[in-house]
């Protein structure tokens, strides 16, 4: 079975440490990066299933990285954690496009529960474009 | 573009609602106003009261002086008339019938009914012996020899005697007139002349005797008040006439000296009972006697006096109610402006608190972000750890678990550091002096904002420039003027903008710190109003109220503020401060 991929983007390495740990030990494919601009690297080279983001991070925030993951695959689903959310943060990064909004401190079963959902959707999400495509084939072909 | 602050937005009176500094200003309100009300009121009753006095005395002296003048002319002819009338007899009767006691009865009688006032006649001569005579008394045969007025008349030609008490007790005064008849033969004519009527001068006017009537019509006008007095004196102040208050005929008047005066004159004297007198006086014209009018300065100034009176009481009382209504005034003037400063104190207290609270509330904000990093490691740390006790069977491994504790406990030092900070910010809101190392201070105020720093890419550069000694200062006060500051050059930076905290020391007694940012600048319209209460950029985010609580404390510490700023360029904020603040308010 597919192992559901997870990027961490956070400064806060050993938060960012303990928690890989733990979704690992959850049996998730965890990866992080320290920063925004690392994130997007990484997002680049691979598809990940689910990407959990920093609102609070020197550097590129989290919108603004959430900004440019969105660019590199719009069907990215994003999960941003915060400490310290306001409303207007939270519209914008829902407007955007982000998945989930989490608060810190997250308790480990709801992100677990979050990932796997972020997951399926990005699965069904992609099923739905190969569908597309294939119908897209299948009428242009004229078959 | 400079601007210093304009003007202190209300703060410098912080400490200062002492009851001292009211009484000075009630005291100097009241010296103010009672002056200017007081001061032309004097003036003008004084002077007023002076012309009165002058118009008063001159009304005074001039019945007195015309009275004088009037008596001194009726007086003057009175003997003229007879000294003439004695040397037209001297002049055209024949020497024979002047030597004729008989001839003489009959000058005596024509005398009498033209003149009146004669009682008699009698010729001298030049031996002093009367050789006729025609009146009342035997007097012929009379040796005159060692009479004054005898010889007098032999050297004058003419004279006027004293007053004197004749044989009929009466008094009288003789006038003598002489003629030289050649080889040595000499004659002088002597008449005896009744000085009642002078009484006059004394008497009522209701007096009988038709000479003294006729002697009186002259001068019917002349009326001498009842506390006044006049009379007649000679050469040596022996009354020459009675008089009401200084003696008898004949008895000394007991007064001062009097200069001599042909006209009628006017002086002020004290008589032997030590009474002030006003009196005229006038030489009578060819006589030895002085015509005295007066009257006790006290009487005729009775007048004076009860407007004297009258004056003072209504100047006393006028400011008494002057100065009890300013007074009054004063009071509740000085009252309501106290009260006043009380409320604005108190509202400026409040103020104060509000923003405290507020830099609080913001602080706390950020402090709640920053804790929850921390947090959120201890979370995830004690989360793994349970992980790896319920997980699996077997207990991990020591090191593990050691590594997963000591990082729980460094992330919860974290937060004690952030939680004490924040205490130690709530702390200082009460004053007290200690020293203070300001380099350390700053530090520790961008201690709060160094995680917004970080995330906005702002750059913060400390530059201390040499040996900055400690200053005598209260903490929490200047954290709060230095937060303030800072913030507003964060919201003014755009993310990645550079700000400068600079610290030195300024002559011997004093250190500047500067913090200059490169951010949006202040207009310069806007630079005079930045520290007004209320005055905010940050439409609907800020109360207005940072600044210019910035510009009450630092002004309570004794310093200064200042603000440089271009547009587009940046705005420098500058605060001075003593090195020590010996004055420093003690409120709140």
């Amino acid at each position: 079975m597919h192992t559901t991929t997870v990027l961490l983007v956070d400064d806060e390495a050993e938060f960012v440490e303990a928690l890989a740990e733990r979704l690992t030990a959850r049996g998730l494919n965890v990866e992080s990066a320290g920063d925004g601009e690392t994130a997007l690297r990484m997002s680049q080279a691979k598809v990940y299933d689910a990407i959990l983001l920093d609102m609070a991070m020197p550097g590129l925030d989290g919108l603004q990285t959430l900004r440019g993951l969105l660019e590199i695959n719009p069907d990215q689903q994003v999960i941003l954690l915060t400490g310290r959310a306001t409303l207007t943060q939270g519209v914008e990064a829902m407007k955007l496009g982000a998945l989930d909004l989490l608060e810190k401190p997250a308790d480990i079963a709801t992100l677990v529960a979050r990932i796997e959902k972020a997951a399926t959707r990005r699965t069904s999400l992609q099923d739905e474009r190969v569908q597309e495509r294939v119908s897209d084939i299948l009428r242009k072909k004229g078959w | 573009m400079v601007a210093e602050a304009p003007r202190p937005p209300s703060a410098e009176d912080d400490g200062l609602i002492s009851g001292g500094r009211y009484r000075r200003m009630a005291l100097a309100a009241f010296l103010a106003v009672s002056t200017v009300a007081l001061v032309p009121l004097l003036l003008v009753t004084g002077v007023s009261y002076r012309q009165y006095r002058s118009a008063f005395e001159s009304d005074l002296s001039n019945p007195m002086l015309r009275f004088a003048a009037a008596a001194q002319q009726s007086l003057g002819s009175f003997l003229s008339e007879r000294l003439s009338a004695l040397g037209m007899i001297m002049r055209d009767t024949p020497i024979e019938d002047l030597k004729n006691s008989a001839a003489l009865e009959r000058v005596l009688q024509t005398m009498e009914q033209s003149f009146g006032g004669i009682v008699d006649l009698g010729v001298i001569d030049e031996t002093g012996i009367q050789v006729a005579y025609a009146g009342p008394f035997a007097l012929e045969g009379r040796d005159y020899a060692e009479h004054k007025f005898f010889q007098q008349a032999r050297v004058a030609g003419v004279s006027v005697s004293d007053v004197f008490m004749g044989y009929r007790n009466l008094p009288h005064l003789v006038l003598a007139i002489h003629k030289d008849l050649g080889g040595h033969h000499e004659l002088v004519l002597r008449a005896t002349v009744d000085t009642d009527v002078f009484h006059f001068l004394v008497r009522a006017r209701t007096s009988r005797r038709p000479e003294q009537a006729a002697f009186c019509r002259r001068c019917h006008s002349l009326v001498v008040p009842p506390f006044a007095d006049a009379f007649i004196i000679n050469q040596d102040g022996v009354l020459q006439t009675p008089s009401r208050f200084y003696g008898d005929i004949l008895g000394r008047s007991r007064l001062p000296p009097l200069p001599h005066s042909s006209e009628p004159a006017l002086t002020e004297v004290v008589d032997a009972r030590g009474q002030p007198l006003v009196v005229a006086y006038t030489q009578i014209q060819g006589s030895p006697f002085t015509l005295v009018v007066l009257s006790p300065r006290d009487a005729t100034h009775a007048g004076l006096m009860s407007v004297r009176h009258d004056v003072i009481i209504f100047v006393v009382v006028s400011c008494l109610l002057i100065v009890t209504v300013v007074a009054a005034g004063t009071t509740y003037v000085v009252r309501r402006v106290h009260d006043a400063d009380l409320k604005r104190a108190a509202l400026y207290h409040k103020m104060e608190y509000t923003n405290k609270l507020a830099a609080i509330g913001r602080l706390g904000a950020g402090v709640a972000h920053e804790i929850n990093n921390p947090l959120s490691i201890i979370t995830q740390k004690g989360g793994l750890l349970k992980d790896l006790l319920t997980m699996s069977d077997e207990l991990p491994p020591k090191t593990k678990m050691i590594d997963l504790t000591d990082s729980v406990l460094k992330s919860a030092e974290r937060c004690g550091v952030i939680t004490h900070r924040l205490l130690g910010f709530a702390r200082h809101m009460d004053v007290q002096q200690e020293s203070i190392d300001l380099d350390a201070l700053l530090h520790e105020v961008f201690g709060f904002l160094e995680k917004e720093a970080s995330y906005r890419n702002l750059r913060i550069t400390f530059d201390c420039i040499g040996e900055v000694p400690h200053i005598v200062s209260d903490r929490g006060q200047l954290q709060q003027v230095f937060l303030n500051i800072i913030n507003n050059a964060f919201a003014a930076v755009d993310d990645g903008g550079h700000i400068e905290i600079g610290i030195r020391q300024e002559e011997t007694t004093d250190v500047a710190v500067s913090i200059t940012d490169n951010g949006i600048g202040i207009p310069e319209s806007q630079i005079p109003h930045i520290f007004d209460p209320f005055f905010t950029t940050k439409k609907g985010a800020g109360t207005g109220l940072g600044l210019s609580i910035t510009y009450g404390i630092v002004q309570k510490l004794g310093g200064r503020i200042g603000v440089t700023s271009t547009v587009g360029k940046g705005t420098r904020f500058t605060v001075t401060l003593p090195l020590t603040h010996p004055a420093a308010g003690s409120s709140e």
